[in-house]
């Protein structure tokens, strides 16, 4: 079968050439021939790289595999995504990435489930030109553009993003469902949002990693996280060193929190495995942080960008009422210093290199010396 | 009255391709400042364009006479002392702007794209020139100033000019779909608009070279 639609692909690949009737559509082409076939380059033989040359459509479509489905979400951001994403690929004559095909993806799971759809288009389309498209596409965004889009929902329209009627969906979707009344007293507040409002939040640690909590699609339900999260780490897509950081620095600062912090804070107070299931803290941690661009990509990197991470999210929930949720914050302060973490990383490296090889000659020179005085 | 090559080029160069602020990137804290509305942006582009208008002639007609080492100091002065005309004058014949404007009518002083046309142009060219450059400049200031606020008080508030562009029925409070965009109403949103603003005209005056 897949031999057949290579030769289709061949036949079909003379329209879409220079010259051909269908060239306007030639990144069209070119993106589904690379996405479907494997792209033959392999990064240069060339000194040291940091940046590996593995290409990036290959790595994304395995995140594409671990997540799941919001349908109308999904199409209104890959419609409005990847319409930009081709315009550009086709006006700049550059190859169409699939990097859009995770954002896309991530955007519905990130978003409360009552958002406007066209509030979702316009989002996304902010997100993708002025986080990814003015930086020069895929592979060079300095921000998780999927948190980006979610970032300028939050600014924007804070009244659909927060408070008790966000994480409940009430309209209706392709005509279904679209009668649900709550019940008196029902709160659809987060947990969260409860806590830094001074009342005590009403699940059990049990409510929470099953995901019977308001809350994004994407956020709630820990054992599909867990399971997202095993196959990044075996296909090693994601970094485990990333994803360990961040969850072993949140523990340890909600623990210092528990003892140090204001009785009166009930944030503070909050145990540390109700931290770490609660809100986007898990999902940000595997799906989030872990993006290989936006990451540090030295190895000495990783851990202080995950701990970074960490802290920051637990810190934003505990110490600023009006942001219930820290993680979306301290994913973005990480990807803005990213590359000056890995900039100094790599610089520690050269100097202490450079040491040792000095002093390695100095001491030749001693010996040296020292057998010609005798 | 035909207007010479040189003359067009002082009066109109400022206006797109020597603008103060897309192009020289000077005044950019004011126009985050004042552009949440367009009335206030209105008024503080035709404030700026006077003070730079008249402290330019002054400036030329003086320039002969200023002694180089406190050239700055009494450019100043004279920038303050316009300042403080027009801020009188607001305060006189449009109370509410004035006080919506507040202490941005006083920070024009220290607005950068006064010191700099009198210290590029004033400081060395004849008067009726370094009139037609401030104006120039003051209105190329002020054309940036309006489409950052047309497009922040549109899409943050549903008005221009205080008029109701954007039917209330659209709302979601009266059952509508419709709501305002809040990053409108913050400065780096207002920022990021400059930055489109520089795009499109970078993008436009490459084509045509």
């Amino acid at each position: 079968m897949f031999e057949g639609l290579y030769k289709l692909k061949e036949q079909l690949r003379p329209n879409f050439e220079e010259g051909g009737k269908l060239h306007a559509f030639w990144s069209l082409f070119d993106g589904f021939e690379s996405f479907l076939f494997t792209p033959n380059t392999t990064g240069k033989r060339l000194g040291s790289q940091i940046h590996a040359g593995n290409d990036s459509k290959r790595t994304m479509i395995y995140v594409v595999l671990g997540l799941l489905a919001v349908l109308p979400y999904i199409l209104v951001s890959y419609i409005v995504g990847l319409g930009i994403e081709f315009t550009v690929a086709q006006w700049k004559h550059e190859e169409i990435a699939e990097g859009f095909l995770v954002t896309g993806f991530l955007i519905p799971l990130i978003v409360p489930i009552n958002t406007p759809l066209w509030m979702v288009a316009v989002a996304t389309a902010f997100a993708v030109i002025f986080a990814k498209e003015v930086f020069g596409g895929t592979g060079y965004n300095i921000f998780n553009v999927a948190l980006i889009t979610r970032a300028f929902l939050f600014f924007a329209y804070p009244t659909h993003m927060t408070g008790d009627k966000a994480f409940i969906r009430t309209g209706s979707t392709w005509g279904w469902d679209g009668s649900h009344t709550l019940i008196d007293g029902f709160s659809g507040a987060t947990p969260l949002t409860q806590l830094a409002t001074g009342s005590s939040a009403d699940v059990t640690f049990m409510d929470m990693v099953n995901g019977l909590i308001p809350g994004s699609v994407g956020e709630t339900c820990v054992w599909a996280i867990l399971l997202g999260a095993a196959l990044l780490l075996i296909t090693r897509t994601a970094d485990w060193r990333i994803m360990f950081s961040i969850i072993v620095t949140g523990c340890i600062t909600a623990l210092l929190f528990n003892k140090f912090g204001a009785a009166d804070n009930l944030v503070a107070q909050y145990p540390w495995y109700m931290h770490l299931v609660s809100g986007g803290f898990l999902f940000g941690a595997v799906f989030m942080a872990t993006d290989p661009v936006t990451a540090a990509r030295t190895d000495c990197g990783k851990w202080i960008y995950g701990a970074l991470i960490g802290f920051m999210a637990v810190v934003v929930r505990v110490l600023n009422p009006g942001y219930p949720e820290g993680m979306m914050l301290a994913i973005l302060l990480g990807n803005a210093v990213a590359p000056l973490i890995d900039w100094c990383v790599v610089q520690r490296n050269i100097s202490q290199r450079a040491k040792r090889a000095s002093a390695l000659t100095a001491q030749r020179s001693n010996s040296e010396s020292g057998l010609t005085s005798k | 009255m035909a207007l010479s090559q040189k003359t067009k080029e002082t009066l109109l160069g400022p206006l797109n391709a020597n603008n103060p602020v897309v192009v020289q990137v000077l005044g950019i804290c004011s126009a985050l400042a004042v552009t949440v509305q367009l009335k206030p942006a209105l008024v503080m582009g035709v404030a700026v364009t006077i003070i730079v208008a008249m402290s330019n002639v002054i400036i030329s007609l003086l320039r002969n006479t200023i002694p180089m080492r406190i050239r700055i100091i009494v450019q100043l002065v004279v920038v303050a002392a316009l300042v403080t005309l027009v801020s009188e004058v607001l305060k006189a014949f449009a109370y509410d702007v004035a006080m919506q404007l507040s202490v941005y009518i006083g920070l024009i002083i220290t607005n950068c794209i006064l010191m700099g046309r009198l210290e590029a142009f004033a400081m060395t060219n004849k008067v009726w020139d370094s009139f037609l450059d401030g104006l120039g400049n003051g209105l190329g200031y002020a054309a940036i100033l309006i489409i950052v606020a047309f497009f922040r008080e549109l899409f943050g508030a549903g008005t221009l000019l205080g008029f109701r562009v954007i039917p209330e029925s659209w709302y979601v409070a009266n059952g509508g779909f419709y709501e305002n965009c809040g990053m409108m109403m913050m400065p780096a949103m207002a920022l990021i608009i400059v930055g489109g603003i520089i795009w499109a005209h970078r993008a436009i005056n490459e084509e045509k070279k």
